[in-house]
């Protein structure tokens, strides 16, 4: 027998998890601070206190980018499961729950707007389809997006956020490689602009084709960008990589990127580069840019 | 088991082994005939089995050790040829060779992945993990070729690029996506012949050309079928199901429009007859020189630009619903 007796039961956890509702308020990775949604939303999704970039959906990248009003095409495009993979489950079930979930049919927007006045075709890739990966879809709307921009003469700015290929369309998703960095020969050959976005994560089959190619290629602040997964990398060598292996200072410190853009200076950076490419248009000769998105410029939502 | 012999020829070892003890009765007529018939037996299964090939089992024909190397091919189809080392930057890749070399009395450039055949050539080789400079090597030699108007072979047999610390350093992504850009524009005709591995991005780095033509048991890949189990499936032993459902082979990837020929293969694989495989092979390049030599050369371009524009296709690989 013991010999102290509980006399009240333990303090219940209370039923809610917690007592803030869902979604008010983040808590930053970086450096722990409590950000209320809205204000990050305000400040391009980047912690106001230590600067971490938050990952942004194609969406409201597309609107950081663009002065007001933009064009998107092809998307309505859709993969029919080519290879008819099935792993744990039917690619095609994913494909559709995917769909179904982010009310997106594969995993770039392609927009053609004006960044601080420049006609300028826009893709966006977005993680939360599928890891942002490149299948047939993804390569041919980046693909159409680049032959458009050649007929019409005007600025590429592809802004990458992948885990590379889709290996659920198997060796036409690794085409898709050769494919967009065929249509980037005849953009560069036609000396029209092409600038690389690279964001957190930037790999595998996406690095080895259009995010390397940019005239310029330029990088968030501390996104993973690399060609073979590190943990591929540790399985290979067998010891534990090194701090800030495959970030974008990394890079930058060796050489394959021209500059790391904080995503608040991303649109006037883009601007100015676009500009010393001899891209024209001036956002005050601009009637066209409605007051509201004139007045906080790049806000998303 | 011998070592030459694969695990599904299991049927064969067998035989092997009556064979051997068969070798070791005294030479008489029946048992001379004894064993000319086991042989025949053991030609009949391999065809057999070589006809009816699972995809995992083509993974494992395609990484056979004694599957026949660029260096190889370059022995058995071309003359005089000299190899060219490094990439003028930082380093010379051995898991890449280039050279320049005669075919039929032509000069041409070739350039593909060697993985070598014993333990030290292996790790010479890195076993045919190249690394950024060996993509450099080539971009660089290709462009030796395009100025002297020289067309190019490639062969395609590697694992896949080198996932190591130095080769993130280096680039290895840059210089396999300049490789697939400036490729796209070689004014020269490039062949290109995937004869073992095709293991992704390593193998796309070298893989632009006017013709892709596939052994017939090679295989190419978007990854390994061992890396996707153990992504999708969570488990790397289920391989074969990855092999099967990644479409590989010769085949699957002719019917994709991915490839656009499969060359014809010894009953038993290329390791088995690499002599007959060269034969084979040597016709087929022959005559694909022949086609895309007589094109013009904007007409060459534009054909190779609209070969790969249309990897993917409306109405097949994907729909447009609009909106």
């Amino acid at each position: 027998m013991a010999w102290f007796k509980k006399t009240r039961t333990p303090i219940a956890a209370t039923d809610k998890s917690s007592r803030v509702p869902e979604g008010l308020w983040v808590k930053c990775p970086g450096c722990a601070q409590i950000i209320y949604n809205k204000d990050l939303a305000a400040n391009l999704s980047v912690c106001p206190k230590c600067g971490h970039h938050f990952r942004l959906s194609a969406i409201e990248r597309i609107q950081s980018l663009f002065d007001g009003d933009w064009q998107e095409y092809d998307a309505g495009l859709v993969s029919t499961d080519p290879l008819g993979f099935t792993d744990t489950k039917p690619y095609r079930d994913r494909l559709r729950s995917t769909i179904a979930a982010t009310g997106r049919k594969d995993a770039v927007i392609v927009g053609r707007g004006r960044i601080d006045g420049i006609d300028t075709m826009v893709a966006a890739m977005d993680y939360s389809f599928i890891g942002g990966s490149m299948g047939v879809v993804v390569g041919e709307k980046i693909t159409r997006a680049i032959e458009r921009a050649a007929a019409d003469r005007i600025p590429v700015v592809v802004v990458c956020c992948s885990g590379g290929a889709r290996m659920m369309e198997g060796a036409l998703s690794l085409m898709q490689m050769a494919k967009i960095s065929a249509a980037l020969a005849r953009l560069d050959r036609a000396r029209l602009p092409y600038i690389a976005v690279l964001t957190d994560p930037t790999t595998g089959g996406v690095t080895a084709s259009f995010a390397m190619l940019g005239d310029l290629n330029i990088a968030e602040p501390k996104a993973l960008i690399g060609f073979a997964g590190p943990r591929v990398i540790e399985q290979t060598i067998r010891q534990k990589l090194p701090e800030g292996f495959q970030r974008s200072e990394f890079l930058l410190d060796h050489g394959f990127i021209d500059l790391v853009v904080d995503r608040r200076e991303m649109k006037a950076t883009l601007a100015s580069a676009l500009r010393f490419m001899g891209a024209t248009g001036h956002p005050a000769a601009e009637p066209a840019v409605e007051p509201e998105s004139a007045e906080a410029p790049g806000a998303p939502r | 088991m011998p070592p030459e012999l694969l695990e599904f020829e299991e049927p064969i070892a067998v035989l092997l082994k009556e064979i051997e003890a068969l070798g070791m009765l005294p030479a008489t007529g029946p048992r001379d005939a004894e064993i000319a018939s086991l042989r025949r037996r053991i030609e009949s299964i391999r065809a057999d089995l070589y006809r009816n090939l699972q995809p995992w089992q083509r993974v494992l024909v395609a990484r056979h050790s004694s599957r026949p190397s660029t260096l190889d091919y370059v022995e058995m189809l071309f003359t005089g040829f000299t190899e060219l080392h490094g990439d003028r930057r930082f380093a010379d890749d051995h898991a890449i060779v280039t050279g320049f070399a005669w075919f039929h009395d032509q000069p041409v450039l070739v350039v593909g992945h060697q993985k070598g055949s014993d333990t030290k050539q292996k790790i010479y080789r890195n076993f045919g993990y190249a690394r950024p400079e060996g993509y450099r090597k080539a971009l660089r030699t290709m462009r030796l070729a395009e100025k002297f108007n020289r067309p190019v072979f490639v062969f395609v047999d590697t694992p896949a690029a080198y996932p190591g610390i130095e080769s993130e350093e280096r680039g290895v992504a840059e210089a396999i996506a300049l490789n697939l850009r400036e490729m796209v524009v070689l004014d020269v005709p490039v062949i290109v012949v995937v004869s073992g591995e095709g293991g992704s991005g390593g193998a796309l780095g070298i893989a632009i050309g006017d013709r892709v033509l596939m052994q017939e048991f090679a295989i190419y890949s978007v990854i390994p079928p061992e890396g996707c189990a153990a992504i999708l499936w969570r488990d790397s032993g289920k391989k074969v199901e990855a092999a099967e459902a990644l479409k590989l082979t010769a085949p699957d990837l002719l019917k994709m429009g991915i490839i656009d020929e499969i060359v014809p293969e010894p009953a038993g694989g290329a390791h088995t007859a690499p002599d007959e495989a060269a034969r084979l092979l040597d016709a087929a390049l022959a005559r694909t020189l022949a086609e895309v030599g007589a094109l013009a050369p904007d007409v060459r371009l534009n054909r190779r630009y609209e070969k790969f524009r249309n990897m993917g296709r409306l109405g097949t690989d994907f729909v447009d619903q609009g909106g």
